[in-house]
């Protein structure tokens, strides 16, 4: 099962883009599980300086971009 | 690089966009003579002129700069920033931090997590605030409407003093050694170096400036027509100077007023350009208006609020009233020379 990570303090985008990786996990049909992790010391600890950004499998797939549903689906591939 | 159809597309679109800017004012004289057959010389003519050329005008302006922009920024990641930027001295660093802040795409809400990665990996502190300072200061909207509706000496000294106050600023607290004012638990931060993103291919460049054009120009435009017509208001039914006295050049006060007034306010570069031609064409000096408007920009209490979680409050007051000097400095030179 894929774990897909959302990183981002509560900002307008950050929504956005969780919103959009839980409409990807469901289009996975279950497959696929969301986090979204907003404490700064958990963010930093991957090395991200710009939010939001998207994590799957504890990899940072991208940063400071809405992702839309089909971008995401298609970094979880 | 791209494939032949955009190379065409695109082409064809250059093409279309040069034309329609050329013929621009033929274009609107026509429409508000011919057309609505209002005389030139009569102030309501003017004014529907004025609203009628400068609308396209300035959003054909705002589609090119902000599309161009959204293509550079696409080669500039913070992570990247950060590399060009880490252990350099003071001065250099802080030039360099201030060219990058205009091109680096970041939003406020990312200052936090872009400071302390930026501070945690040898960063100075003086150069990365230079970063956070040029960063929202020079703002690409606020450019394409200082240029289409001042002309490009206006354009010009906000960019070349917005870049003076972010390398001052920074160089300054940079001088003054206060990184003991940063909060304990950032020093302590282990950030990790992040990896670099897959570098795009052209035609996902093309696709990151249209995404920034919808976004930013979708955004904006309701408050660019706003100021056009403030503008053409003014343009047509001259008022009478009555900010003069308040905002005129004589009134030295009113440069550190208009900056102490900025402060609190909180607002897009787009949104207070309205103000500004409001203020300009009722008679108030440059240097006072564009000063208020920098204030406004780089200086908000939202800010200091998120910046209060890396920073301690003695900093934040230096920061504030360093930029603050800054932007005073600006304003009385403007006021001077122009």
């Amino acid at each position: 099962m894929k774990k897909i990570q959302v990183l981002g303090v509560g900002c307008a985008k950050c929504k956005a883009l969780a919103a959009n990786a839980e409409a990807a996990a469901l289009a996975a049909g279950g497959g696929a599980q969301v986090e979204k992790i907003e404490s700064l010391q958990e963010i930093m600890r991957f090395g991200v300086m710009i939010t939001p950004a998207l994590v799957v499998d504890g990899k940072v797939l991208s940063a400071g971009k809405v992702l839309s549903v089909d971008e995401i689906s298609k970094l979880m591939a | 690089m791209l494939p032949l159809r955009q190379v065409i597309v695109g082409a064809l679109a250059a093409a279309l966009w040069l034309a329609l800017y050329l013929h621009l004012e033929t274009i609107t004289r026509w429409i508000t003579q011919v057309v609505l057959r209002l005389p030139a010389d009569q102030p309501l003519g003017e004014a529907v002129f004025f609203f009628l050329y400068e609308t396209p005008k300035v959003l054909l302006l705002l589609v090119a700069v902000v599309f161009a922009v959204g293509v550079i920024r696409t080669f500039f990641t913070p992570e990247r920033t950060r590399r060009v930027l880490a252990g350099r001295r003071e001065l250099t660093g802080g030039v360099l931090a201030a060219l990058l802040g205009i091109v680096t795409p970041f939003c406020s809400c990312s200052a936090v997590p872009l400071f302390i990665g930026f501070v945690t990996t040898g960063v100075p502190l003086g150069v990365t605030l230079s970063f956070l300072i040029s960063s929202p200061m020079i703002n690409e909207v606020a450019l394409v409407l200082l240029f289409g509706l001042f002309g490009w000496k206006v354009a010009a000294l906000y960019v070349g003093t917005g870049l003076a106050i972010a390398i001052f600023s920074g160089w300054v607290i940079g001088r003054l050694r206060l990184e003991h004012w940063i909060e304990d638990w950032v020093r302590a931060a282990q950030s990790v170096a992040g990896a670099d993103e897959e570098r795009p291919d052209w035609p996902a460049r093309v696709r990151q400036g249209g995404a920034a054009v919808r976004d930013i120009v979708g955004k904006v435009w309701p408050y660019v027509l706003l100021g056009i017509a403030v503008g053409a208001g003014i343009h047509g039914y001259v008022p009478e100077n009555f900010m003069a006295s308040l905002m005129g050049r004589s009134a030295w006060w009113s440069v550190p007023a208009a900056v102490l007034l900025g402060v609190p306010m909180y607002a897009n570069a787009a949104s207070i350009i309205p103000i500004v031609q409001a203020l300009l064409g009722k008679g108030a000096a440059l240097g006072t208006v564009l000063a208020f408007m920098m204030s406004v920009i780089a200086l908000s209490l939202p800010e200091a609020i998120i910046l209060r979680k890396v920073l301690k409050p003695q900093l934040i007051a230096v920061f504030f009233g360093v930029v603050a000097v800054g932007i005073m400095l600006v304003g009385f030179l403007f006021n001077a020379v122009m």
